[in-house]
């Protein structure tokens, strides 16, 4: 027992100093940018948000649907997910830093941090989203006390009922940033914040499978089976109820003629963003994951682990198709003419991402890793530690 | 004591350290930084206007049958008066662009002069999360250089794409136009030459290039040129259907 806890130990110390290697990575890659300019990025002034912000919205918006597990136990009051609350409000944590790690970083003035701290424009959602990111940590900080703490474990159900709600409304406020954006085609749309919103139950709960699944391994403690089917269960729900948002988008702006011109490009003839959106996300990120989940002969955790993996591939497909290709179809400016200049109006923007984004934008997903492992280990967050078998006795010293 | 428990404390201990010593030299630097700095800023040129006044309100009309396609005068104009490189790859900043345009249906063709549209209802002022893009009370919409983070949240709510977000590091920066690598910026209708008493640099230009396609005034002053031409001749805002009010007016489009 001492060898497995030492050699589990050396693991956790190598994954901790590998994720941190990342994050040095990905800080060099955001101080040469800082240094550079985000000349040194594929970014321009048509294509203003990159490849750093497809790992940013992902991260932040799995956050919020990491709690999911913890919700189901505490506002739901199934008992069964209770042991993994913890993990789930850690993983919410995590992820959310990592996210906004990503953010800050590629911010063009980042050391003005404080001045975004300090100076709040309250007509403006992205000012809104900084206060609501901030008070999901508090809460979320609350809550996990309350989980772990037993004189406090009456106060669980309503922080795990405050920090339910207001995720909810962070997510509303993150797919706004997009959806009221009233004079760019791709966004302006009240469906988008529902979308993002069923978008995080399916990306949050495949991050909390790959998490509970990678923990079980390092900590020996597994969900049980009766457990497993109903997250598979869940996530294929998730994930098919986010493919239905996605398809009202798109069917709204088919149905407007002046927005058939961006539906084209993005479904059909702009490459590259048809393919990674048909066989990125549609394929490998809905179809195939929901398919493993359902299809009887398949059930099992390697398939559950599969479809969550896939899933988180087909969100980065996703959202590189949402953001970049809906900023690289030009503005319609002047409606009725065609039109060209040397600021690259009415004309599509070729992007291409470059090696410093992708590093700073993986350095996100090493930090909420190295986050989730370190916290894993300093606090009572694993099942084995809270789980209902029974208080671990102690040593006679 | 328990065994889990001395893991977490040797952890916790542990990383307690390597975060002190992470942050450290940054704090030393802080406080190096804040000794080094001068006492009191650098004297500028004196004030040379007084407050701004909404009893104006700043636009300009761009007539598109008098404007020559092919004819950069009014670009190349205001890369001179706010120092701008005016190399146009998609990341440098182009505060002014010539737009050559072609009707669907007609085939007809056009060019004109776009620029920051110094909206009644600026998307961008709406949106900026310090506050940093503002309105001046006289309609002249800027950035604040010094509470500009580099988010570009406004720059994806521009309808025009009127603004530039500085990608590397400037020079040639003209005394009066601070610019600077990592914030947004955009045409800011000259207004160290509008505060002084006189108009921006396009349209200056394109009046001395005896075009005359760009004019500038006060659209609040119904005895204004300007005024006077709103109400003879049809006029349209890009992007009407948005709302945003915009200070500047199209004729012939």
């Amino acid at each position: 027992m001492a060898t497995s806890s030492a050699s589990q130990a050396r693991l956790a110390w190598s994954l901790l100093a590998a994720g941190g290697a990342v994050v040095a990575v990905a800080l060099g890659a955001a101080h040469y940018m800082e240094v550079h300019g985000h000349v040194v990025t594929g970014m321009n002034n048509q294509v203003v948000w990159g490849l750093p912000h497809v790992f940013a919205i992902f991260l932040i918006v799995a956050a919020s649907g990491a709690l999911n597990v913890a919700s189901i136990g505490s506002v739901f009051g199934e008992k069964a997910y209770k042991p993994f609350a913890p993990l789930s409000v850690l993983l919410t944590v995590a992820l959310l830093a990592g996210g906004l790690m990503v953010l800050v970083l590629d911010l063009g003035r980042p050391e003005r941090l404080v001045v975004a701290a300090t100076h709040y424009n309250f007509r403006s959602i992205f000012a809104w989203n900084m206060i609501l990111y901030n008070g999901l940590f508090a809460l979320c900080a609350v809550y996990l006390w309350t989980l772990a703490e037993r004189r406090f474990a009456a106060a669980a159900k309503p922080a795990g009922l405050a920090a339910f709600a207001w995720r909810i409304i962070l997510t509303t406020g993150t797919g706004s940033i997009f959806g009221f954006l009233v004079a760019r085609q791709a966004y302006a749309s009240g469906v988008i914040a529902p979308l993002f919103i069923a978008l995080s139950l399916a990306w949050g709960l495949a991050v909390f499978q790959l998490a509970q699944a990678g923990f079980a391994r390092l900590s020996g403690s597994a969900m049980d089976a009766a457990l497993q089917a109903r997250v598979r269960r869940l996530l294929g729900i998730f994930l098919v109820a986010a493919l239905y948002f996605v398809v009202v988008h798109h069917l709204t702006n088919l149905y407007w003629a002046r927005q058939a011109a961006l539906e084209r490009f993005l479904l059909v003839d702009g490459a590259p963003y048809p393919a990674v959106f048909w066989l990125g996300y549609v394929v490998a990120g809905t179809v195939v994951p929901v398919a493993l989940v359902f299809h009887p002969k398949l059930a099992g955790p390697r398939a559950t682990n599969a479809a969550a993996a896939l899933a988180v591939l087909g969100a980065l497909a996703f959202l590189y198709v949402f953001i970049i290709g809906g900023q690289a179809f030009p503005l319609e400016i002047f409606p009725g003419y065609e039109a060209s200049s040397s600021f690259g109006d009415g004309r599509v923007d070729r992007y291409s991402p470059s090696l410093p984004e992708l590093l700073l934008g993986l350095g996100g997903l090493a930090a909420a890793f190295v986050i989730a492992l370190a916290g894993a280990r300093a606090l009572p967050i694993l099942p084995r530690d809270e789980g209902p078998v029974a208080p671990a006795p102690k040593p006679a010293a | 004591m328990n065994p889990v428990d001395k893991r977490r404390r040797d952890f916790l201990g542990q990383a307690a350290v390597a975060a002190g010593a992470m942050i450290a030299p940054g704090v030393f630097l802080y406080d190096y930084a804040k000794a080094a700095a001068p006492a009191t800023p650098p004297a500028g040129p004196p004030a040379t206007s007084g407050p701004v006044s909404a009893k104006v309100r700043w636009g300009m009309l761009i007539d598109t049958t008098k404007c020559a396609s092919g004819c950069r005068e009014c670009v190349d104009a205001c890369n001179r008066e706010n120092g701008l490189p005016g190399t146009t790859r998609p990341t440098d900043s182009q505060w002014i662009r010539k737009v050559d345009l072609k009707d669907l249906r007609s085939g007809a063709t056009l060019s004109a002069p776009v620029m920051c549209q110094h909206c009644a209802e600026p998307p961008c002022v709406d949106v900026c999360p310090t506050g940093a893009s503002f309105k001046r009370a006289d309609g002249i919409v800027l950035v604040d250089r010094h509470t500009c983070i580099g988010c570009r949240y406004c720059m994806m709510a521009c309808p025009y794409k009127a603004r530039s977000f500085v990608h590397e590091p400037t020079t040639g920066q003209k005394t009066e136009v601070p610019r600077g690598k990592g914030c947004v910026e955009a045409c800011t209708l000259c207004v160290q030459r509008v505060d002084r008493g006189g108009r921006p640099a396009c349209a200056e230009s394109c009046e001395a290039a005896g075009h005359g396609a760009i004019l500038f005034g006060d659209l609040n002053d119904p005895q204004s040129e300007i005024s006077k031409r709103i109400r003879s001749v049809a006029t349209t805002q890009l992007r009407a259907d948005l709302r945003t009010d915009n200070g500047v007016r199209y004729q012939g489009l």
